[in-house]
């Protein structure tokens, strides 16, 4: 069995895709976006019907930090009212099924992916965007994006997917701020992506 | 009962329940994989009118959800009561919805698509994870500065059709059929903007849509259950707390909570308003029998040291209103013994002068007159003075015997919250 590690080379600015050889499958193309939203709002229905829950992500990258957070310095996370209610005392930030359902979205991403060919060790950006500049930019969003997130009590899964489905008034008027702050920036980041 | 959504943790146990949960997400990476959403440049071209596969998948999820979760409840095999809906803060929640649309097109993915771009060694999903629980771990030591903010325009677990007040079949029927209007709205602008031609687009799309239309109109006609059928499903197994009186809480008892404050008790008297005005307990909050169900919202998110106390003249009304709550699954909630009636016959020497008469009088209604309306003002009748009860007498057999247990709710405990 050959273990990957990455190479210098790898871990290049890829300007061609490059698959790697131990996920020598022949690449599928993606679904259909409309069976996509069928096949995931089955899944949606499956969560609240078993569980009572919907699904979520940000929740559980929430409770891994806290976690981190917590090992480091648990005096602190007791003083902090927020964090408290995570991991105050005995609680155990990772005692949570939004917790589980984040671990088990990696290795599905993984597993799909792997049976798709398509993991693959690349930076999709666009055209006029350099790798490393798409980096940044990951980051940064990635940053704005998680910290939005908890402001607003959720992500696109926790929020606008599962609080959609079940009709809540916040969630809508989440989804379609979502939508807004996309489209009113959008026009001035083109380079990023055009 | 309602068989579903089940109670995991006594089924499986505390820890094994969480692979029920691994199994879920897993099925949730796997279809956000499938559909493309590991890859960026494909969610901000959504942004770009050119592909929105971002809009088809969200929407065609949402609705398909949403058209199995009020079917299965219109059949009686969900409990919408017990699965979790997103509580709404209402200014909160937009700010950061339109802060995380500006992440959005300028990560390129929102939390859930990162952690499936990562997985599949996307680079840029991997900088874009960072980067969030880089951002989560901002807003965790910032939010203490606007805590008062963060908690701010709350209005509990607030559903669209109790926001206009119509059967939750005639919401479903009018979102699906705005989500197909904007996938048709899609398709054009995709064939404009992303030189897509619509007629190579798999034509069985008709057939779903019109399936899921069909879907949600037989939503509509069978209409969710009322209280009274919601009653009769759990009426074998709650009756008994009425009849053996386990939810009917004493004068004294209540009394010493008011005054203690060790459990913070609601007041709600659902009386007629010519009874309210009357007379009424200090910080009763009126709501008769017809608007008791527009106060779900808050009350389904009720948590801590809270309890409801349904007050009527004797008990009639308020059981009917037990009844009404406990089948929308709002837990602690409680009777006033005797009710107000038998609050008078106790306390009435403590009416500051005012002339109080016994009378008699049918079922529910007010056994006594007053000779104004006092509201409730007056003193300390509205709020007694414990003193006047007898310390070795039965008044004090509530100490021992205390009817008020509080318990946590029951069902589905957060959404993407965690």
């Amino acid at each position: 069995m050959t273990t990957y590690l990455p190479s210098e080379k790898d871990l290049k600015p890829v300007s061609k895709t490059r698959q790697l050889s131990w996920v020598k499958r022949k690449e599928k193309p993606f679904i259909n976006a409309y069976a996509g939203g069928i096949l995931l709002g089955i899944v949606l229905f499956l969560s609240f019907f078993l569980t009572g829950n919907g699904l979520g992500a940000s929740g559980g990258m929430n409770r891994m930090v806290v976690f981190f957070q917590d090992a480091i310095s648990p005096d602190y996370v007791d003083s902090n009212a927020y964090l408290a209610t995570m991991a105050g005392g005995d609680l155990n930030p990772l005692d949570n099924w939004v917790v589980f359902v984040t671990v088990g979205t990696v290795m599905g991403g993984f597993l799909s992916g792997w049976w798709h060919g398509r993991i693959k060790l690349e930076t999709n950006r666009g055209p006029r965007m350099s790798a490393k500049s798409r980096w940044l930019m990951a980051f940064i969003g990635g940053a704005i994006m998680g910290y939005g997130a908890r402001l607003a009590r959720g992500c696109t899964s926790g929020q606008a997917l599962s609080g959609g489905a079940v009709l809540s008034v916040g969630s809508w008027a989440f989804m379609f701020a979502v939508f807004a702050g996309g489209y009113a920036v959008a026009y001035f980041v083109r380079r990023f992506w055009l | 009962m309602t068989p579903f959504p089940l109670d995991l943790a006594g089924l499986l146990g505390h820890w094994e329940q969480y692979g029920v949960y691994l199994l879920i997400g897993l099925s949730f990476g796997v279809v956000l994989e499938m559909a493309g959403f590991g890859i960026s440049t494909r969610l901000a071209a959504q942004f770009y009118f050119r592909d929105h596969t971002v809009l088809k998948v969200m929407f065609g999820a949402i609705i398909v959800a949403m058209v199995l979760i009020f079917g299965a409840t219109a059949l009686g095999l969900l409990d919408y009561s017990m699965i979790w809906i997103n509580p709404t803060y209402l200014i909160p929640g937009i700010v950061g919805g339109l802060i995380m649309g500006v992440g959005f097109i300028v990560g390129g993915f929102c939390p859930g698509t990162s952690l499936v771009a990562a997985a599949t060694l996307k680079l840029d999903g991997i900088f874009f994870t960072l980067g969030a629980f880089f951002g989560i771990f901002m807003f965790g030591e910032s939010v203490g500065l606007f805590e008062d903010f963060w908690s701010s325009t709350y209005m509990g677990r607030l559903t669209l059709p109790q926001l206009f007040g119509v059967d939750a079949g005639i919401i479903v029927v009018g979102v699906v059929i705005m989500a197909l209007m904007m996938f048709f709205g899609a398709e054009l602008l995709e064939q404009r903007f992303g030189n897509k031609d619509r007629k190579l687009a798999p034509k069985w799309r008709y057939g779903a849509g019109t399936t899921l239309f069909i879907m949600a109109s037989a939503v509509l006609v069978v209409g969710q259950p009322t209280s009274d059928t919601k009653w009769s499903r759990i009426e074998a197994e709650k009756s008994p707390m009425l009849d053996n009186r386990a939810v009917m809480v004493s004068s004294p008892e209540v009394l010493d909570y008011i005054r203690n404050g060790s459990i913070t008790l609601t007041l709600i008297d659902v009386r007629n308003e010519a009874d309210f005005n009357t007379f009424h307990l200090e910080n009763a909050q009126h709501v008769p029998l017809n608007q008791l169900l527009t106060h779900l919202p808050e009350w389904q998110v009720m948590t801590g040291n809270k309890a409801i106390l349904l007050i009527s003249n004797d008990e009639t009304s308020a059981i009917e209103a037990w009844k009404m709550l406990v089948a929308d699954n709002i837990p602690n909630i409680y009777i006033l013994d005797s009710g107000m009636n038998g609050w008078i016959d106790k306390f009435h020497t403590q009416s500051d002068g005012i002339e109080i008469i016994e009378q008699a009088g049918a079922d529910d209604q007010l056994h006594y007159t007053f000779p104004t309306n006092v509201g409730g003002a007056i003193m300390p009748l509205a709020l007694p003075d414990p003193s006047s009860l007898d310390p070795f007498g039965s008044d004090m057999d509530y100490v021992n015997n205390r009817k008020i247990v509080l318990q946590s709710k029951k069902g589905g405990t957060g959404g993407g919250c965690g």
